[in-house]
């Protein structure tokens, strides 16, 4: 089984976690015509290469991002989210 | 008897004899036999049937890995007779017999072998007829297919799993591994060291060695008390970031290793030749095995066929063990004599050079070798001993990303490991010796195995290249070579050689098949072990059972149903409500609390309601929606203070909105936090129209009264005692108090309401009535009355939406599906009294014929005296009066007038009394 290091509890067994999903801009709903809405909504990139993703420790709730190859399935680093201002 | 003294038998003792049958008849082992020793001991060497032809099988390698030597147990199909121990009374029968492994009436089907080609399945079972396969073929395959058969009577036994975390984990205990394990361990290292067989050594115990050798490394070993041994232990697998299965038993090992050491050694491999599956010919390393751990001379006279110095070890020891050299035929026309090899010259035993054995024959029916061809000459033999060269181990480095090469010059296979801290020693690191490739070439009269598993010989294989398959793997799928329980352990290099040589390419560019877990069978106990799903339950538990509640699961709680049994309970519990009080145990409701500055504005984008405006001490109902506008949630917001909310959501949704309440924050950045309490705090609801009356009778600083505590109001006080939330809130219409306490006080707050009420025939109500009440009252149950693509407009909740928001999840979405229009709305259905048939869940609403909705909750109401639904009918026929369609189980369409959701008191004069 595959491990994850979760920034605030450690390396800990992948099945600990649950996956949400490359990050996604969060786009602006007023500013977006229907068509672009619903491709944002239901159209994946899904682009070979590393990816930021979002996971969360199920046990703790924890939430934070992950830059994974999804070719490899090799995770090259995990971190905090930063706050609003940009500071981690 | 064919047993040798000692020290010939390492794992036997004599002084033990076991008792048991195989095939009905009696025989005698000791304890420490395997099923084959004791029975090879007793001169039964025919263990099975093959696959295919049905030919008689017996002892090939020892080691458990071919179908050849599977037995039936009672309890346990598919048993290997080459580890399984002996015990006490076992009754062990032959398995793949039609008849007795004796008189098998497929046996025929070896001498029209011709009808059964290559790829046999692909090319006959096309018809008759589209279901050709499923009508006639399957079931016939079925009967001849498979190898044992499952007891499903058989008696229960227990399987756990334990967990175990080291430095290095060292899967093998031969020399290689032993070493490795006593090094990593004298440098400090946290050790697990596996093997499969119940002691340590491996090679060692069986081979021509110096005794000195094991004896040393043991000793070293025994010293350390920072290794920890797991004999009888298998590791099947290799799985990321080094984590491996190890079963030892019953139990399976979940190990985390920081380094793997892979010490597996090679597999020996078997010849090709006409015959080559007589019982009687085993591989050199097989008969080695049944004289040094079991004391069992294989054979009177025997033949050795030595492509290496290891096959001369084995002729001296079939020598020492007093078994007669007939002949050693060693196949390489040129090699420098080794060790062995000037040994056996010294003894004087003839050896035949750059002569191979060409063919066998067996006695009456082929039920034992009795002579070989080598070069022109037949010789007389009960025992042919093959030693044709070895291949590292490959299952478990290939998959931990090693791949597999092939040397030309060596004849040799090799492998390659990534850059990884899984790391190879020994034998199976790479090949002490060259290796000798004997040309394979097809016997015209066939019956020589490339894969015994299968029944597959050299001509099926070239023929299957002929067909256009060239390529391992497909090569693989039209011959099924491989796949058998040996899974190519004795059949990847000769069937990669054969398809190099039919295709012109090298064995290095052919390859060998993806070697995926687990390495070798394992039983399906193992990898359940125990399983006991997790049960929840809430702090009153014990009262409700008291009560005589009938309890059933929800989700992963047990909530009652009803107290007492049947119809007349559930009628009662809901007149109760409605006549008098009634007291439901809410305790499962999902109970969020939201806190900090941006509480408020946290809610206002998540809900689709305003509760940043909400005053403090109200309650408000929340819905949420999804991305994409579907409604997902729902339940109250109670603000507690301008920076706290007492946050409900349903039973099977709150994990989900816990996560996504912080998924979203995540990105949102507010400042809030969130604390899930569904566990730490409980709920009643207290319901109908005496509730008020009950609570008035317990002590509180809490005022119950009509004007100091309104509809859709909170409060927090102590009521008997306890400290409490309240809400006025409810599910089934009546005028109802929800009183949440921690959970500890739950069971005390429970009794004094009971208490209190007791003179207004206050009555606890279960799951049952509530769902009647709720769908009386024409409440919805999101996941029940909603799906994947309900707007709130097609519940007619427009009311619960906040037009006045900038934005909430979801808005954007049901903004842009208003303007799609809307097809489809949820309302209230009431079936006459007298209705024949009354439509289940998901029952059709038909529009001029077609699908236009279903219903989603349907029950009998007492109150009303008729049956009543919610159903989703065609937006054009929602108007409360149009008539609707209903199609029921049985197919009749029923015709029915739409009411408005609440069947009883539309106007909320009971719920705000």
């Amino acid at each position: 089984m595959k491990l994850l290091t979760c920034p605030m509890n450690g390396p800990r067994n992948i099945d600990e976690f649950q996956s949400f999903g490359p990050v996604r801009d969060l786009i602006d709903p007023d500013a977006t015509p229907d068509a672009d809405w619903s491709r944002s909504l239901f159209r994946a990139e899904n682009r070979r290469g590393v990816v930021v993703e979002w996971w969360r420790h199920v046990p703790s709730n924890y939430f934070f991002l992950a830059e994974r190859d999804i070719v490899s399935n090799v995770v090259l680093r995990t971190y905090a989210p930063p706050a609003r201002d940009g500071k981690p | 008897m064919n047993r040798l003294p000692a020290p010939f038998g390492s794992r036997i003792d004599r002084s033990r004899p076991v008792r048991f049958t195989f095939e009905g008849k009696s025989f005698e082992g000791f304890e420490g036999d395997c099923i084959a020793s004791a029975l090879a001991a007793s001169g039964q060497w025919v263990l099975s049937r093959s696959f295919k032809y049905h030919r008689r099988r017996g002892v090939m390698s020892m080691t458990g890995a071919d179908a050849n030597a599977l037995v039936q147990l009672p309890a346990d199909p598919n048993a290997p007779a080459e580890l399984t121990r002996l015990r006490e009374g076992m009754r062990v029968t032959a398995q793949n017999v039609n008849g007795s492994l004796e008189h098998d009436r497929d046996a025929i089907i070896d001498r029209f072998g011709r009808f059964l080609p290559v790829g046999f399945y692909y090319r006959t079972f096309m018809g008759p007829g589209s279901n050709g396969w499923y009508r006639l073929w399957e079931p016939m395959i079925r009967r001849k297919a498979g190898l044992g058969i499952v007891d499903t009577a058989a008696e229960h036994r227990d399987f756990d799993k334990a967990h175990l975390h080291c430095d290095v984990l060292v899967v093998g205990a031969g020399p290689a591994g032993l070493a490795a394990a006593i090094d990593a361990a004298e440098g400090g290292a946290d050790v697990v060291l596996c093997d499969e067989n119940p002691e340590i050594g491996g090679s060692l115990t069986w081979g021509r060695h110096d005794p000195n050798i094991l004896a040393g490394l043991a000793g070293r070993l025994a010293a350390l008390s920072n290794v920890k041994v797991l004999t009888d232990t298998v590791c099947n697998g290799w799985y990321e970031d080094n984590w491996l299965p190890l079963i030892q038993g019953n139990r399976l090992y979940r190990t985390r290793a920081r380094e793997v050491v892979i010490a597996t050694g090679t597999i020996r491999q078997p010849a090709i030749f006409r015959n080559n599956d007589l019982p009687g010919i085993m591989l050199g390393s097989a008969a080695q095995r049944l004289i040094r751990h079991y004391g069992v001379r294989p054979g009177a006279t025997a033949v050795v066929q030595a492509a290496s110095d290891e096959g001369y070890a084995v002729a001296l020891d079939l020598l020492d063990a007093g078994v007669r050299l007939a002949l050693v035929a060693d196949p390489r026309p040129t090699a420098e004599a080794g060790p062995f090899e000037r040994e056996l010259h010294e003894r004087g035993v003839q050896v035949e050079r750059g002569a191979g054995v060409a063919e066998a024959e067996g006695t009456g029916g082929n039920r034992h070798l009795a002579r070989v061809r080598v070069g022109r000459s037949w010789i007389d033999c009960d025992l042919l001993a093959v030693s044709a060269g070895e291949v590292p181990a490959w299952q478990l480095p290939c998959q931990a990303g090693g791949k597999v090469g092939y040397d030309t010059a060596s004849a040799a296979m090799t492998l390659t490991m990534p850059d990884a801290p899984v790391r190879l020693a020994g034998g199976v690191a790479g090949l002490d010796a060259p290796q000798y490739a004997q040309p394979i070439v097809a016997n015209k009269k066939g019956r020589d195995f490339v894969d015994f598993d299968e029944d597959l010989q050299v001509k099926d294989l070239q023929n299957a290249v002929k067909e256009g398959y060239r390529e391992i793997e497909l090569v693989k799928r039209f011959t099924t070579v491989g796949m058998g329980p040996s899974q190519g352990r004795h059949s990847a290099l000769a069937t990669a050689r054969i398809v190099a040589e039919a295709t012109s390419r090298t064995v290095a560019a052919v390859g060998v098949t993806t070697a995926r877990p687990p390495v070798g069978p394992e039983i399906l106990g193992v990898l359940a072990g125990h399983h006991e799903p997790p049960e929840r339950r809430t702090a009153l538990h014990a009262r409700h059972l008291a009560l005589g509640a009938v309890m059933k699961p929800v989700g992963a709680w047990w909530r009652p149903y009803s107290y007492g049994a049947g119809d007349t309970a559930v009628r009662e519990e809901i007149l109760a409500v409605r006549e008098g009080v009634g007291l439901l145990d809410v305790s499962t409701l999902g109970k969020l609390e939201v806190r900090g500055p941006d509480a408020g504005q946290f809610l206002d984008r998540l809900y689709t309601m305003a509760h940043a405006s909400q005053p403090v001490g109200r309650v408000r109902y929340c819905l949420m929606l999804n991305e994409m506008g579907s409604v997902v949630d729902d339940g109250v917001a109670y603000r507690l203070a301008d920076d706290r909310f007492y946050v409900t959501a349903t039973t099977g949704a709150v994990a989900r909105v816990y996560a996504d309440m912080l998924f979203w924050n995540a990105q949102w950045r507010l400042k809030v936090d969130v604390l899930n309490l569904t566990g730490a705090f409980s709920g009643l609801n207290v319901t109908g129209p005496n509730a008020r009356t009950v609570l008035q009778h317990l002590a509180s600083d809490i005022d119950f009264g009509r004007d100091a505590f309104p509809y859709l109001h909170g409060r927090e006080g102590v009521v008997a005692g306890i400290p409490v939330r309240v809400m006025r809130i409810g599910f089934t219409g009546e005028l109802s108090f929800e009183l949440h306490c921690p959970s500890s006080f739950a069971p005390a707050l429970w009794d004094a309401v009971l208490v209190a009420g007791g003179r207004h025939g206050l009555r606890p109500y279960g799951l049952e009535a509530s769902r009647i009440l709720r769908l009386e009252k024409g409440h919805i149950l999101i996941g029940q009355d909603t799906d994947a693509i309900t707007t709130p407009d097609e519940l007619g909740f427009g009311w619960a939406v906040s037009k006045k928001k900038p934005f909430f999840v979801g808005k954007r979405s049901i903004e842009m599906r208003a303007r799609l229009g809307q097809t489809r709305k949820l309302v209230g259905l009431r079936f006459p009294a007298d209705a024949s048939e009354i439509p289940g869940e998901s029952c059709l609403v038909l529009k001029d014929g077609a699908p236009a909705g279903q219903i989603t909750s349907v029950g009998f109401s007492p109150t009303l005296g008729c049956s009543i639904a919610l159903a989703y009918v065609h937006i054009d026929d929602a108007a409360e009066g149009s008539m609707v369609t209903v199609k029921c189980r049985s197919g009749q369409r029923l015709r029915v007038p739409v009411a408005g959701h609440a069947f009883v008191d539309p106007s909320n004069a009971r719920q705000e009394l």
